[in-house]
């Protein structure tokens, strides 16, 4: 029996409705629904491998705001959100900070940075 | 009146619509230093730096920006332009004229004014808060809205609390529950009281799916339990005329309740100056020059109707500071805003005043709310012109029909047309000379024959 999957392209905003046809092995058949090649990637990898950008936020010592956003600069999978976030309440960065500061580099072994999302400036 | 300062754009407000205007601005001819943004708070970016999410910028830069890294873009133009700023400093009153007069105040400087040929007008909007929303119960700690929460957690590094419920399912409410979620908070249910979402579907399966959070279409919040602090928050299912469905209700015990239940344009000043109002966007009535019904006062952003994608604010903006680059560099005596017989010195006549201010009205109907702008006068358009509108319902399969003069002008399938996502038709300047007598452009939806 082929697996189908329904599911909503997130990759950009219009939010493409794309259908995945799968075989009795987990391998992808069909791809429909998708406007452009990033939408037949998503959806191909989100039935096998689903992936997540994670943002939050990190403390920040001495600087004009006690915390700064940050963002892992590359998709990790989407089950290691979580564990990626614990990662993230540990760390600490002392102000100033950058937009595009490596704040933890190789996240978890995963090959993806941490990286700071605003300029922090230090307080005076 | 003398001001104290002059410039010859104002623009009201740092945030991604005044920025792209000040930009667009310089790039049209409009010196740096004749522009003057002014910003209440005390950075420039406006909402963007709270945003810490990703998926801005896709269209403008072509990449995936969170809101610092996509507000610090622009921030940047404006600071290598070397446009003035004001920040902490409000602007207390704007009065119309020729000479516009901008009343403004701030800590240092305390009350002064400013003259300008132009103002854009780009406040932005904010969140329709629990008073304007009639829900029954207590008033204790805990009742934030969506936005006041993101702001605890994203810039000031504190938790508003640990077991969530929110009304709306707006993209800051679908945004703050996963945000509450990641940082270790319960959020256990969102209730939305339209049938459909007012979010981005992309919202709803990164913030609500991923996480297992129910959305509960079709239902509201009927009870606020608690003294002090939120203790239980009860909702019921609501019927078609949106009232409470008795023996649906069900409680949810929790110590925060959070609000995303639409955002409404922040238009004090635009009203003080006597613009005319779009009563369906709470936004200023604009043309295609994106010009109030007061000349030389343009409007951009959520200011004058909400944005689901600031990429589509920047654009907006962009336009607006081009046509107030326009305005103020054409002068008093432009052709272009000028009947031709006032621009050769003669009082115009009453008949060519007629020709000249008569604009193609365009009108929203079936299924569209409202479409932005609200008229074009053909020879101020640009060769293409983008008409952006929303739609009252979910619409599957539907068509987007133009009519000029009540006369199908085009039809264009969607497979999905929602309330949360904003659409838009361009229109070629070349088809409006070309259609005879044009006094009334439609946008309407037309469903698919049900079978």
């Amino acid at each position: 029996m082929n697996k189908i999957t329904e599911l909503t392209c997130i990759r950009c905003p219009i939010g493409c409705q794309i259908t995945v046809t799968q075989d009795e092995t987990g391998k992808v058949i069909d791809i429909k629904g998708n406007s452009c090649p990033n939408g037949y990637k998503y959806a191909g990898n989100e039935v096998v491998n689903p992936t997540r950008i994670v943002t939050s936020t990190v403390r920040v010592e001495g600087g004009e705001l006690p915390v700064v956003s940050v963002k892992t600069a590359g998709d990790i999978p989407k089950g290691r959100m979580m564990d990626c976030m614990r990662e993230i309440d540990k760390a600490n960065v002392k102000a100033p900070v950058a937009i595009g500061d490596v704040i933890i580099s190789n996240c978890l072994g995963l090959g993806v940075n941490i990286v700071a999302t605003r300029n922090v400036d230090a307080t005076l | 009146m003398t001001a104290d300062r002059k410039a010859k754009i104002v623009i009201i407000g740092g945030g991604p619509a005044g920025l792209a205007a000040a930009s667009s601005a310089v790039k049209n001819g409009t010196a740096a230093e004749d522009i003057l943004i002014i910003e209440r708070d005390h950075v420039l970016g406006g909402i963007l730096n709270q945003c810490i999410h990703n998926g801005f910028g896709l269209h403008t830069f072509n990449e995936e920006l969170t809101g610092p890294e996509y507000a610090q873009r622009f921030i940047n133009i404006v600071e290598e332009e070397k446009v003035p700023f004001l920040l902490d400093t409000i602007v207390v009153d704007v009065s119309a004229g020729a000479t516009k007069i901008i009343s403004v105040m701030n800590k240092t400087d305390g009350f002064f004014t400013i003259a300008a040929d132009a103002v854009i007008l780009a406040m932005g909007c904010r969140e329709r808060p629990r008073g304007a929303l009639n829900i029954p119960g207590y008033r204790p700690a805990g009742i934030y809205t969506a936005g006041t929460a993101q702001r605890f957690v994203n810039i000031e590094g504190r938790m508003p609390g640990h077991e969530v419920v929110i009304l709306g399912s707006g993209d800051i409410g679908l945004i703050m529950a996963r945000r509450m979620t990641l940082e270790g908070a319960k959020v256990k249910v969102v209730a939305e009281l339209m049938p459909y979402s007012g979010g981005l579907k992309r919202n709803i399966v990164q913030c609500l799916d991923d996480f297992g959070i129910p959305l509960k279409l079709s239902h509201t919040v009927i009870d606020i339990k608690g003294k002090e602090r939120v203790e239980a928050v009860t909702i019921a299912e609501v019927g078609p005329d949106r009232k409470p469905v008795p023996g649906t209700e069900e409680t949810y015990t929790c110590d925060t309740l959070l609000l995303s239940c639409g955002l409404i344009p922040e238009n004090e000043l635009s009203s003080q100056l006597g613009v005319e109002m779009n009563r369906v966007t709470s936004g200023p009535v604009v043309n295609e020059s994106l010009e109030t019904s007061v000349p030389g006062v343009f409007a951009c952003g959520n200011v004058l109707h909400v944005h689901d994608l600031v990429d589509y604010v920047s654009e907006e903006a962009t336009a607006a500071g081009k046509c107030a680059a326009k305005y103020v560099n054409a002068g008093q005596e432009s052709e272009v805003y000028r009947t031709d017989a006032e621009s050769a010195g003669k009082p115009a006549s009453e008949a060519d005043k007629h020709a000249a201010d008569i604009p193609i009205e365009i009108i929203a109907r079936d299924g569209v709310r409202y479409t932005v702008p609200s008229t074009i006068h053909i020879d101020r358009m640009e060769d293409l012109q983008k008409i952006r509108f929303r739609v009252g319902a979910v619409y599957r399969d539907a068509s987007v029909v133009i009519d000029f003069n009540d006369k199908v002008f085009r039809s264009q399938k969607k497979r999905i047309l929602a309330p949360g996502e904003m659409e838009q038709v361009i229109l070629k300047k070349s088809d409006l000379e070309a259609a005879p007598d044009l006094k009334t452009i439609t946008i309407r939806i037309e469903e698919a024959p049900k079978d």
